[in-house]
Parts: C-alpha cells; structure tokens; sequence
C-alpha cells in the first residue's frame, strides 16, 4: 500500500497516541511537513498523512488513523518446503511506485515500481530479479525511505543510519508514492508521515543541502568581462532610487559610481513630493498636485483616480486626509508621519509571484519509519494510496488528509465544534459583538451621529479625528465617490475590482470601532504602499519611464523562475528562496 | 629551449648578485645609530620580504636574524620598533624549513617568550603569531614549549587577552601537544576549564583551534576524557557542543575535528559506544568523511578515525558496514592516483605564480620567468611525490578501516573479501615499499584471517602465504607481529596454506622469532610452531624439536611472559601426542622434559599453566615407553595425587586423566602399575572422585576404576 502524494513526499510512524492528542498531533505534523517540505504548495500537491484505504489490495488491513497496515489474507496453500523459507524470511518490502501500478504484488517488482525488501536486503528496481543493496530487515527494525530531488537519488535508512545511494532507483518518474508490501499473515507495519521526528536524522541532511545549494548560487559564475556586472548592478541600484523618488539618495550614488540619471531632477523630486503625501495619508493634497503637475494623468486614468478617491476615503475615516484634518481637532503631527520608506518591491509583479504557490519542493520525499511484526507465511500484495496528487482531485473519505484546517472525523463531535468555531473565528464573533449596533451605517450613513459618540469615549482613535464637521465631509465625500462609481460603470462597463474596493472601504463604517473591525486592514498605513506604487507608476508611464524598477523586475522574475522550477519538480528552488537574499 | 637556458644561466647569476647586494643593504640599516631610521628599514625589509622566499633566505644568511632578536630583546627599543622586529621574523618564519631552523638556532624561541611578559597587546600577539608560526612547523622541536615551567600559565593567562591570542596559543597547544606529559602539563594547568568557552567564540578560526586542543589532549588520555563529558559550556554538555560541530552544514574541518574529539572521549571510556552521539553522530559523520566528494586528506583521516572509534565494538562495525556503502566505497580509496586526477594536478601547476618585486629590472624578471619555468618542473615533480604519497596514506588508511571492519564478524569478512579485487590488493599490499602500507595491509589481512571460511577459500586461492613469508624475512618489529600473528592463523590444522608454508621453510625462521626481545614476537612464533605441530606427522615434528633445540625449548619454559610459557606447553603437547611420537621424543629428551613439569608444578603458576602442564603429563603417561618416566618418578606421583584433590576440577581432572592413562588396562605392565597406584592410596581417591558433582570428572574416575575391576 502506499501514502497519498503529491508526486514527491512521504512520510511513515512507530508508535500512535490517542485520539485526545490527536489536534496538537496534526499541528506538529503539520509543522514539520512545512519544513520538510519547503517548496511544496499543498493546496496543489497534498503531501501525503497516511496510507490510502482506496489503493491497496484486499488482503491488506488498515488502523490506527490510517498509518498501521496489517497483513490479513489467509495462510496460502504453499508447497510444505515454500512456507518453510517464508517462515524463516520477512516478506515485507518498502519502496516507492506510480499510480496504478499492481496492487497484489511486492514494490518493485512491477514496472514504475521500486523497493527494498527485508528477506534478503536486496533492491528491485521495476523487475523480479533484485540487486544486493542494503542489509536485512525484520521484527522492530525502523526503515526510512528518501527522495532527494536536487540529484534525483533515493536511499534507504534503516534505525536512522543511511544505507546509501540507491543508484538503480534514479527517480525518473516524479509521481512515486511511498509504498508497502506485506505477504506474511500476522505481520504489521507502522508508518511516520511526519508524525513524529524521524530516526534518520532528515533535517541535518537538509542542512547539508541547503549549504551546498546556496554556496552554488553565491559562486555562480558571473559575466565575463571586468567591471560589467559591478555597473550593471550600480544601474539597477540608481534605477531604483530614481524610481521611488529618493533624490539625493539618488544624486549622490549617480556622482559616485559615474552613472547618468535618465529623469530630470525636477520630475523627481516632483513625485516624490506626491509620494511623501500618499505615503502620509494626505490623499487630498496628493490628487490636487497630482493633477496640478500632470495635468491630463488621472483625467486618462479613470480607475487610477477612482483608486485614489477610495483611499482618501479611507483616509478621512482614518482622520489622517487633510480635508477633515483641518476640521478635526486632532494634531496633525500624530498621523501625518508615515514611519518609513516605501518597502522594497512591493512591485505588482513581487506580489503575484510571492502569493504564487510553490510546488514540489525539496528531495525529502522520506519516509522514514517503518516497525515489523510479527509473519508467518502467504503470498505477496502490496497497496497503494489515493490517487495521485491532481490537486482536487481527493476522495471524500480522505477529509483528514486534505486540509490543513479542517477537523478530524476521527475526533468527537465537540471538538469539531471547537475546532470550527475557532477557525472562522474572527469574523463571526466580532460581528456578532456589534452588528445590532450599528448595522445600518453602511447603508445610511447620515445617522452615525449618535453611536460615533458613544463610542468615541471608549476608543483612542476616533472616526474622522472626531470632529462633527469632519464626518460630515466625510460622508458627503462617501456620496461623491458612490455617484463616481456609479458614473465609471456606465462610461467604462463594470469593473469587479472597483466594485469590491469601494464596498470595502464603506463597510469601515459599519464598525463602531472600524480599526479594530475585520475590514480595519484598510486603515493601516501598509495600504497606502499598493497606492502610492501605482500612482508613481503611472506617473512614470507618461514620461516613458518602466513603470516597474529593473531591480524589483528581476526579484519578481527570480520568484516567478522558482515557482516554476517548484511546479517542474526541480528540487533546488526549495532551499533558493528569494527572501533569504533580500533583508 | 636549450639555447635559452645557456642563456638564462648567467642572467640567473647576476639576478642573485642583484638581489643579494639589495638583501645586504637591508640588513646594514639595521645597525643604523638613528632609531628612527632602524624603524624605517625594518619597516622596508617587512615589505621587502612578504612571499619572497629568496629574499628571506638571503636575510638570513646575512645575519639579519640575531641584529632582529637584538632590537626585539632590547627594552631601549622603542615598543613599534619591537614590534616591527617580530612581524619581520614571522615573515621569516614563513618560508622553507631551513628557514625555521635558523630561526630555532638562534635562540629565537625563548626570545618571543620573553616578549610575551611584556604588557602591550599589540607585542604580544606579535610574538604570539610568530611563536605560532615556528611551533606549528615539524622541524621545531615542540620540547622547547616546556623547557621553562612558566611558560604555560602564562600562555593561560593570555587566553583572555585578546580573539588573536586565543587563536595563536590554542593552535600551538594543539601542536606541541604530542605525548602524554604533554597533555598532564596542559591538563594541570587548566587547559580544558580555559579553553572550553572559547568553543562558542565569535571567531571561526578560535572555534576550530580550540576543538583542534581538544583532539590533542583527548586522544588515549583518560584523564582527560573524563573530565571533558563532565564541562559544561555555556550550560550545554560539551559533548552536545561537538554533536553540533558535526552538522552537516559545518566546514568539513570542523566536523572531522568533532568527531575525533568523540571518538577520542568514546575510546578512552568517557562515553558508552552505544551511546547515541556516538552511534546516531559520530559514526555516520566518520563514514560520510570517506566520500569520494571529500579532499585526500580528509579522507585519510576519516577512514583512520572511524577505524579507531570501532576497533573494539562489534555492533559499530556491524552498522558501520551498512551505512552509506562503506565497504564498497573504501574500494574506490586504491583508484589513486586516476589519469583524471593528473590532469588536473598540470593545471593547479600552471597556476603557480611567482611574486616579483618592483626592484626588479627588466632583464631579472625575465630571468625569473624562466626560473618560474624551471621551478614549474620541480613542482610538477614535487606534486607526483606529493600524490604518491596521497596514494600511500589513502591504502593503508582503506587497509587500516578494512582490518577493524572485519576484526569480528564474519559477514563483514565476507563482504570486505568479495570487494572488488580485494584479495589481490591486499597480497600486493603486503610487498609495497611503505612501510605503512604494508603494516596496514598485513593488519588486514590478519583481522580477515580469523574466519575458518576465508583461510580455506580465498587465502588459499591468492596463495596469501608467499608475500607474508617473504614479508617476515626482514621487516621491522611491528610489521613482524603482525606478519606472524596472521601467520599463525594460516598454520591452523584446517588451512590449506598450511603444507605450502611447511615447505617453503618457515621453521627455521619461527624459531628465530622465539629468540627476539619482544614477548609479542616470541609469542608468535611458538604460538605458529604450536599450530604446526598440532596432529603434524613425525617428520615435522622432529624437524620442530631439531630447530628449535631443547635449550631454547626449556629457556621458552622459564620465560617472564606467561603467554609465551603458555604456547610452549601448548607446543609440547601437540608434539607429545600420538604414541610413537611420545616414545620417540621422550626417549631422547625425558629427562629434560621431566624436570621442566617438575619445576613448573612447583613453581607459582596460574590454574591454567599448571593444567595445561597435567595435560602434558597425561600425554606423556599415554606413551608406551614413556609411562616409565613417570612410574619410576614418586615425586612426580604424588604431585599427581594432590592435584587429584585440588580445589580447581580442571586440575583435578587433568590429573586424573593422567592416573587414567597409566592404569589402562590393554597395556603391557598395567597390572605392575595398577598395584604401585593402589599402594600408594590413589583407588580411594579415585574413588572418592567417582561421587564428585561435576558430571566430567566423576565420569573420568568411573572409568578408571573400572580399569581396576576389569
């Protein structure tokens, strides 16, 4: 039988706790297949948890959760001198197979199918015939099983020492399932997915993998000629300090490393003057130079300006647009100073890729552990797991295996209950906490009068900084931006994006305490980035400039070439994270 | 190119005259009167002699060095001008061996000694670096380290100075640490307490010379052992810490240094060989060192190591042997040096470049040009001596790893001798000119020449014999032990290499080694004619007693060691069988052989000589003739008789096999002796003996008594 995979991943455990520590069992399995499997998106490729029920052979038993295979079938009629051999062998096999591959005989005796077998220590690589590999295995023995997917080896462990490379099993086929045989009635095996730490000790050869891999990218041979790269390194740096406006910065790198800056200083220093304003949430001010300084810009940009209207909006709940600024009575001091830079890369392209989920990742296709008992004698069958990792593809009987989240059937029913409560948590109580309060402010927003003040005692911050007359500019402001929506939609046809963004920014007013609200993100001055990044892009646009610096281009590109080589099962990219270089 | 190089000839002379007129000028500014331009110009001779190895032999042999301890020593001189003094000699230092022994000559060791009680730090690691850099060469006697009994508290103290300090001293601790005095002297004066925190030290190059201490001072040191698992640093066993230093993302230096560390602890009994840091770490770190992804000398090391950790435990060598492929792996340890390899060893020799001194004219560097090219040769030269000795270390260490592998089981026996080749390797292993070579590979041969199944196969098969007899010829002592200790294994009764091995002559050549100063190699040799001799015909047995002389056979019999007492009675024994063969030898050495069992019941002997000795007299009472030696011998009689009520069976059944043998009935004159036995009051014993508890003995004098009743 073998584990339900992803193509890569495996793992088998030795001895099974109770049901009562079932939940913080999961969460530490799912800990450490994180860090097993680095590069492994399980949304796509589901590592595998246990053996699938579904692809094994008839006489194989499954307990335990799944992770106990037990040997069921009958006493075999054998010739008295064959069971006498069997009798004195394990017949058990470990190893790895495809899909579909026969069920009713040992791993590695069918094509696509790999295995070590614990009579005679010997290694069967798609046929009858094995090759002397590694000792022989029986009763308490634990067997470990590893895919390295960096050098495409596999080796075996057995009681946590590594019995080394198995060079007839190269792993041409990435779509291998850990896989058991048994032929012994009364002989059981146990696995360790990741259940428990593995008696191999897979992390320090991990370790040794990522030293290597990162020593292969830091002595990457680099251009030929002299000097080339060190300029073309100081271009992307002065490229990106033009790019977000830091001019002396700018000015002084370009002095020093005799580089020629491809913008006027003056157009510099003029986004930059609407970045600091963006940045600050002083949007009002911003569209105003905006529009002052590039005349016909956002009149082009329909949905750009719209974009920003929104975030003034945002901005004046937030008391910090300089509209309801001067009418509340806060000091201006106090939100006006955006506490840094804009952060590196949060160009568009960084963002699709870093959400992009990864695919396989790392070698570790281990599985490590596998405990003997027990035999007598019978015929071979081996058993296989879920079908493959398509993804989506899970059978329902397989809930436990699928989400990371989702509850155990095996556990009682109240601690689903518990379970679930805690899950969607966030969401539900909080509403449930304020929504007779102040449910209707989202759609008639004139009468907020009267709970604002309430709430105001309670609360530090306060809607519009507080002020009566700001929250009346506010929601007068509210009311120009729905007519603009409603505007945009007929001229340029509906624009989903659009839509979402403004219900967004309006469902702030539905929370007495919008800050601390589940849409209360929006208040946070990391929103203003996205914003103030579009904007100098498309400012940068009209002047012919890359809208996007070359310097986060090839971050995003670096992201983008990783999940790729993930999703091709190129197993470096698992220990090559673009983050790791950028601090 | 022969033209060129009648040329270059001369342009080489007058390079010399040039650069030894420069050097002169350096070493006449030293005796400046202006300080300030002494400074100066051994500021300009530091710079002159960085990599420059000609300039800093010419330096030396001017006279630069006594005029630089000079300036050093004096307190007049000013603290940079010291300073500059001992950077300049460290820079000597670094050069060619002859170099350092000037250096040595001149006293310069207890010199920067001295300097180092001076209280500027700067000084101090001066000297320190240049104290280094000569301990750490192999013709700097490391006794000079310990001449002045003050010197290492000092060198303690300075510990806490400075990163640089700790670096230098722990690399010199761990260089002139080389025998056990050596370690009691570091180990009185605090070594392990001072030098354990510097194992988390910031610097890499203090970690590393700090583990490296631990090494030294560990290695077959119970003492230190002990004290090592009990440190804590930083609140972690340091058995912990040197688990870490075994990550497998660490240097390799530092994890083969760790796992020596380890290995040293676990050999000196600090910590169990069961222990996981050793099995689950230590082991697996040892073997991955053996890699062909790892450089020569690691491999070299690791393989030596790992030999040494399992040597004494059977379950290391079992798991050893499965883990990663060893067995096979070391297999690829004779594949060197490969034609790949001397490819690429020409272009590391291509790369060689020779520093060239702004001073330099035109025409000299030319001239250095073609000397680059001449020197090119001799390093190509050097580099195939440097790899045939990697091709050396890289056997014996394999041959070394192979005979502790084997040393117990006889699986991995198996294995090791259906290696590729092995067998061959082995027998042209046993004829090579390194003597390390050879050792190894007679130590593995002996370790495989335990197994019955090998003696009788593959032993036989590559007639393993004629390189080991040729070996025992003329070897050194050691190779001699190990030679006639797999010798002995190949004399046993079932080996087919034993008829072969009779008639190439070896008797002569055992006897000899029954002669020799070295209990071990007496041993040896009386231990072989012992196996020889067992169930042998008369003519080897004969040929044995000839050779080897009654003499020596009796002066074998009063030898010290009681092993060596041990195999000659085992030897007598194995002669005194057979009854012709007991006739005959006691007809003509009895007397002798009787006093020589006489002297040893009498003498203070454990049971098991005094057994073995009964046994002999039991064989000689089953002879037909030679019965009459002990009859007629009452003394002898009643030594019997007592050790018949010995409180030790053994003894009591030996002697009673001896009664046994003389009472026997279907020989002529038994009714004399049964009634000379019975006179003498050995029928109650006998009888007595028929109601002893072991089952053995009871059974014996049963059956003497029925001797009496038939």
């Amino acid at each position: 039988m073998s584990g339900q995979s992803s193509g890569c991943g495996f793992l088998m455990s030795v001895v099974v706790h109770g049901d009562s520590v079932l939940n913080e069992q999961e969460k530490e399995l799912n800990q450490r297949l994180r860090r097993l499997y680095p590069a492994v998106n399980e949304n796509e490729t589901p590592l595998p948890r246990s053996w699938s029920p579904k692809d094994k052979f008839s006489y194989i038993g499954l307990s335990q959760n799944n992770l106990r295979v037990h040997y069921k079938g009958m006493t075999p009629r054998h010739t008295q001198a064959a069971s006498r051999v069997l009798l004195l062998h394990r017949y058990m096999g470990i190893g790895l197979s495809a899909q579909g591959v026969n069920m009713n005989r040992l791993p590695g005796w069918d094509k696509h199918s790999y295995g070590y077998h614990g009579d005679d220590g010997h290694s069967f690589c798609s046929s009858g015939t094995g090759q002397p590999y590694g000792p022989t295995f029986t009763t308490g023995d634990v067997i470990g099983c590893c895919v390295n997917l960096i050098n495409n080896t596999c080796f075996y462990t057995k009681n946590g020492h590594s019995l080394g490379n198995d060079l007839r099993q190269q792993s041409q086929y990435p779509n291998l399932y850990p896989t058991v045989g048994l032929q012994t009635p009364g002989e059981v095996v146990d696995a360790n997915f990741g259940q428990h730490p593995f008696v191999f000790d897979i992390e320090d050869y991990m370790r040794e993998w990522r030293t290597k891999i990162q020593a292969q990218i830091d002595r990457f041979p680099i251009g030929e000629r002299e000097g080339e790269w060190q300029s073309m390194i100081q271009k992307m740096v002065a490229s990106y300090l033009v790019h977000h406006s830091y001019c002396a910065t700018a000015e002084a790198f370009a002095k020093s490393t005799d580089q020629a800056v491809h913008e006027e200083l003056a157009s510099i220093k003029n986004r930059q003057k609407i970045q600091k304003l963006v940045l600050s949430g002083r949007m009002g001010e911003a569209i105003e130079t905006t529009q002052q300084l590039y005349p016909n810009l956002l009149e082009r940009n329909p949905d750009l300006l719209f974009m920003l209207k929104v975030r003034q909006f945002i901005e004046m709940v937030n008391g910090t647009d300089s509209e309801v600024r001067c009418l509340g009575g806060r000091s201006p001091k106090s939100q006006d100073s955006y506490p840094g830079s804009p952060r590196p890369f949060s160009s568009p392209s960084h963002k699709a890729s870093s959400s992009q989920p990864y695919l396989p990742g790392f070698d570790s296709n281990c599985c490590n552990g596998v405990t003997s008992n027990k035999s007598h004698s019978s015929s071979p069958h081996s058993h296989k797991p879920c079908p493959p990792g398509s993804g989506s593809t899970l059978p329902a009987s397989d809930i436990s295996l699928n989400g990371s989240r989702s509850q155990q059937p095996i556990s009682s029913s109240d601690v689903d209950m518990e379970v679930d409560h805690f899950t969607n948590g966030v969401t539900e109580s909080s509403s449930n906490g304020f929504l007779n309060g102040s449910s209707k402010h989202a759609t008639e927003p004139d009468d907020c009068d009267a709970d604002m003040e309430v709430e105001s005692a309670q609360s530090k911050r306060q809607l519009c900084g507080g002020s009566q007359a700001a929250i009346e500019r506010m929601i007068h402001f509210g009311r120009e931006l729905q007519s603009m929506s409603e505007h945009l939609r007929r001229e340029c046809g509906k624009n989903s994006a659009n839509k979402k963004m403004l219900k967004d920014a309006f469902s702030l007013l539905a929370y007495s305490d919008p800050w601390n609200s589940p849409v209360g993100y929006q208040l946070d001055a990391i929103q203003r980035e996205p914003v103030c990044s579009t904007l100098n892009s498309a400012i940068l646009e009209t002047h012919n400039l890359p809208k996007q610096p070359p310097l986060a281009q090839a971050v995003g590109q670096a992201a983008q070439c990783l999940a790729i080589m993930a999703r091709t099962g190129s197993g470096s990219c698992a220990f090559a994270s673009v983050d790791d270089y950028l601090h | 190119m022969s033209l060129n190089y009648v040329t270059s000839v001369s342009v080489i002379i007058v390079l010399m005259q040039e650069v030894t007129a420069t050097s002169r000028h350096y070493v006449d500014r030293l005796f400046d009167p202006d300080p300030q331009k002494v400074l100066q110009g051994v500021i300009d001779m530091k710079n002159a002699v960085i990599g420059n190895n000609k300039q800093k032999a010419n330096l030396i042999v001017l006279g630069a060095v006594p005029r630089l301890l000079y300036l050093l020593q004096q307190s007049s001189s000013s603290l940079e001008l010291r300073t500059e003094c001992s950077v300049v000699l460290g820079s000597l230092a670094m050069g060619t061996e002859n170099n350092i022994k000037s250096l040595v000559d001149c006293h310069i060791i207890p010199a920067l000694l001295q300097g180092l009680l001076c209280p500027d730090l700067i000084f101090i690691e001066a000297c320190l670096r240049c104290l280094r850099t000569v301990f750490i060469s192999p013709v700097t006697p490391v006794q000079l380290l310990y001449t002045d009994s003050t010197v290492i508290p000092h060198l303690m103290s300075l510990l806490s100075r400075s990163q640089r300090t700790q670096e230098y001293i722990t690399q010199i601790f761990s260089h002139c640490c080389k025998t056990p005095e050596h370690q009691t002297v570091l180990f009185n004066h605090g070594a392990i307490q001072n030098i354990a925190p510097l194992l988390i030290s910031p610097s890499y190059k203090v970690r590393m010379q700090a583990l490296k201490c631990f090494s030294v001072l560990a290695y077959e040191n119970t003492q230190v052992s002990m004290t090592l698992v009990n440190v804590l640093v930083d609140g972690e066993l340091l058995s912990q810490v040197f688990v870490r230093m075994m990550q497998r993302d660490q240097p390799i230096e530092m994890q083969l240094t760790a796992a020596k560390c380890l290995t040293y602890m676990c050999r000196a009994g600090a910590i169990r060989t069961d222990d996981s840091c050793v099995v689950l770490k230590t082991l697996p770190c040892l073997v991955r060192m053996c890699s062909k992804e790892h450089l020569l000398e690691e491999r070299v090391e690791g393989a030596e190591t790992l030999a040494y950790l399992m040597e004494p435990d059977v379950e290391l060598q079992r798991i050893a042997s499965t883990t990663d492929h060893l067995v096979a792996m070391l297999a690829d340890y004779f594949k060197y040096p490969s034609s790949v390899s001397a490819i690429t060893d020409i272009k590391r020799v291509g790369h060689w470049n020779i520093s060239c001194n702004g001073i330099l004219s035109l025409q000299t560097c030319y001239a250095l040009a073609i000397l680059h090219e001449l020197q090119s040769c001799q390093i190509a030269i050097l580099q195939l001596d440097h790899d045939l000795k990697h091709a050396h270390e890289l056997r014996q260490a394999a041959f070394k790893l192979y005979a502790s592998l084997g040393s117990n089981d006889e699986d991995i026996r198996k294995k090791i001798t259906e290696t590729e080749n092995m067998m061959d390797r082995i027998v042209s292993g046993l004829s090579e000119s390194s003597i390390k070579v050879r050792l190894a590979a007679v130590r593995c041969l002996h370790s495989l020449s335990r197994s019955v199944q090998q003696l009788r196969t593959s032993f036989h098969d590559h007639a393993v014999w004629k390189p080991l007899m040729k070996l025992l010829q003329n070897a050194p002592d050691e190779v001699l032990v190990m030679a006639s200790s797999t010798l002995c294994n190949l004399l046993l009764e079932f080996s087919p290499s034993k008829e072969p091995i009779l008639e190439s002559g070896v008797i002569e050549l055992l006897c000899s080694l029954t002669q020799s100063d070295s209990p071990a190699l007496r041993v040896n040799g009386i231990w072989a004619l012992m196996n020889m001799a067992f169930q042998a015909d008369q003519k080897v047995k004969g040929e044995i007693v000839r050779c080897l002389g009654t003499e020596q056979l009796f002066r074998l019999l009063s030898d010290p060691d009681t092993n060596v007492l041990m195999k000659t009675l085992g030897l007598l024994r194995n002669l005194l069988s057979t009854r012709p063969h007991i006739d005959q030898i006691m007809s003509s050495h009895g007397k002798q052989i009787m006093q020589a069992v006489t002297l040893i019941l009498e003498a203070e002997h454990s049971i098991e000589v005094k057994e073995q000795t009964l046994c002999i007299l039991a064989n000689i009472a089953d002879g037909n003739t030679a019965k009459e030696l002990i009859m007629t011998n009452d003394d002898m009689l009643q030594k019997i008789k007592y050790y018949m009520g010995h409180s030790n069976v053994k003894l009591q059944l030996a002697a009673t096999f001896c009664i046994s043998n003389l009472i026997w009935n279907e020989e002529d004159g038994s009714q004399e002796r049964q009634d000379k036995l019975r006179e003498m009051g050995f029928v109650d014993i006998l009888h007595k003996l028929t109601q002893a508890s072991d089952p053995n003995l009871s059974d014996r004098a049963k059956t003497a008594m029925q001797q009496y009743l038939a």
